[in-house]
């Protein structure tokens, strides 16, 4: 009994402590390491911090080097795919476009009475933008999130707002030197405030870490005014981080169980150029 | 006296292919362990380290590993120091297989393999869930480590090959 113990104790010694052929490190020692690693990163410890954004600026650029091929084939079998469906995609283009026309006449008015009142009421929405290259759009079931190539270097602030063309995307959380992590609207942990429209119903649009977001938080119940609606999800400018009016993703109540899923407009595996956007919202009350 | 230099380099690089393997597998965009199929996924980089770290730890050092972890956390975007540790643990693993094993045998590193993936996994979903509130689907934990293990003999049957083409080599 006594020498079953023993053995045991020199094997786990052993396999802690021995630095065994060409490995220059022990293993206990690299497993310490790695433990205060993650105590001190939890506690925001500023050499850990610099650490990670050193790790960060290395890593991100060869992640995107690292993934050109695989890319190539990913972009080379989405265009294989959009060329089959050519015929049927022009004509469903055909008619959307000739719909959009009628609606662009309306709209442009209401843009120009949209204007003259919020100079009435002297409110002012300012926004500075810049385009950014998406580096890395790894999916990890942790965080749904892009790697942009433009950080603080560019003036990139945590909280900017990402937009792919007029549809918001998500929002800017980690800011390294040269470039910055942005999470998608689709991740978990996040959740931004809306407006369901025509309805006028504030909600709040979370993530599921799947390419949908689902309705949460609404202040009336809305389950029997959406029946056999289409939905438009637009920020709602609450928090004062978006400007409201920003197209976020459409609902489609015909299914029962899927009522309060929102799908977004844009699609977020197909991600190259995205715009950082930042709004300053002045009122002259 | 080329042909020497060739064999020596092909030598060194077919060394290094585990690593190469498994920092590619960290920094690549297409991930085993986050495809985009519906309840299948399986982690490459528990299977590779398992593996060879069991068969050989020359091949991989806890160095390399250390560092493909803090790699791997950056992308992924956990808190970092995470997979460093979970990955140190299977060294830990067969680290000590290695120590109490006469003759190896496949089935008993195959049922240590489940024992490790459900350790390091546990540990893994206790400190994001529980520490650092990070979301995680359990669902999609089990699944991974069933398929994980379900595939490690695929993988030893390939890496076996390359074993021996490395073991070739060296003797040549």
């Amino acid at each position: 009994m006594a020498s079953s113990r023993d053995d045991f104790v020199i094997a786990i010694r052993s396999a802690f402590l021995k630095k065994s052929y060409q490995q220059k490190f022990s293993l206990l020692t690299l497993i310490f390491l790695s433990f205060i690693i993650i105590i001190l990163g939890s506690f925001n410890f500023k050499a850990i911090q610099y650490i990670k954004i050193g790790i960060n600026e290395v890593v991100y650029r060869s992640s995107f080097i690292v993934s050109i091929p695989e890319n190539y084939f990913k972009n080379l079998n989405i265009k294989i795919e959009e060329h089959m469906n050519l015929y049927n995609q022009f004509k469903k283009i055909e008619i959307e476009l000739k719909n959009l026309k009628e609606k662009k006449l309306s709209n442009d008015f209401l843009v120009l009475e949209n204007n003259k009142l919020r100079e009435l009421i002297n409110e002012t929405v300012q926004s500075e933008d810049m385009y950014a290259k998406v580096l890395v759009d790894k999916d990890s079931p942790y965080l749904k999130s892009i790697i942009l190539n433009k950080g603080s270097k560019n003036n990139v602030k945590i909280g900017m707002a990402i937009v792919d063309n007029s549809y918001l995307v998500g929002k800017i959380i980690e800011v390294n030197y040269t470039n910055s992590r942005a999470l998608l609207l689709s991740d978990l942990n996040s959740k931004i405030p809306v407006l369901l429209e025509p309805l006028d119903i504030h909600a709040v649009v979370s993530g599921t870490g799947k390419n949908h977001g689902v309705i949460e938080y609404t202040k009336d119940e809305y389950d029997q005014k959406i029946e056999g609606k289409e939905i438009i999800v637009y920020t709602s400018g609450y928090g004062g981080l978006f400007k409201p009016g920003l197209p976020v993703g459409k609902m489609i109540a015909e299914d029962k169980i899927k009522k309060n899923v929102v799908n977004f407009f844009s699609d977020f595996r197909q991600l190259d150029y995205v715009k950082i956007v930042s709004y300053d919202i002045g009122s002259g009350n | 006296m080329s042909s020497l230099n060739k064999n020596t380099l092909i030598r060194s690089l077919l060394f290094y292919l585990p690593v190469f393997f498994l920092f590619l597998s960290v920094l690549n965009e297409i991930d085993f362990n986050y495809l985009e199929i519906k309840y299948f996924s399986f982690n490459f980089a528990y299977i590779l380290i398992f593996y060879w770290t069991l068969k050989n730890p020359r091949y991989l050092s806890y160095g390399s590993i250390f560092l493909a972890g803090l790699i791997n956390d950056v992308v992924v975007g956990i808190p970092i120091g995470a997979s460093s540790f979970c990955y140190l643990l299977i060294c830990a693993v067969t680290a000590y297989l290695r120590n109490i094993t006469i003759t190896p045998n496949f089935i008993n590193d195959w049922i240590s393999l489940a024992f490790t993936i459900l350790l390091v996994n546990s540990i893994q979903v206790i400190s994001l869930d529980f520490i650092f509130s990070i979301e995680v689907n359990y669902l999609r934990y089990i699944i991974n480590s069933g398929f994980t293990f379900i595939l490690y003999p695929i993988f030893l049957f390939l890496f076996n090959i390359l074993e021996k083409i490395i073991k070739i080599q060296k003797n040549d």
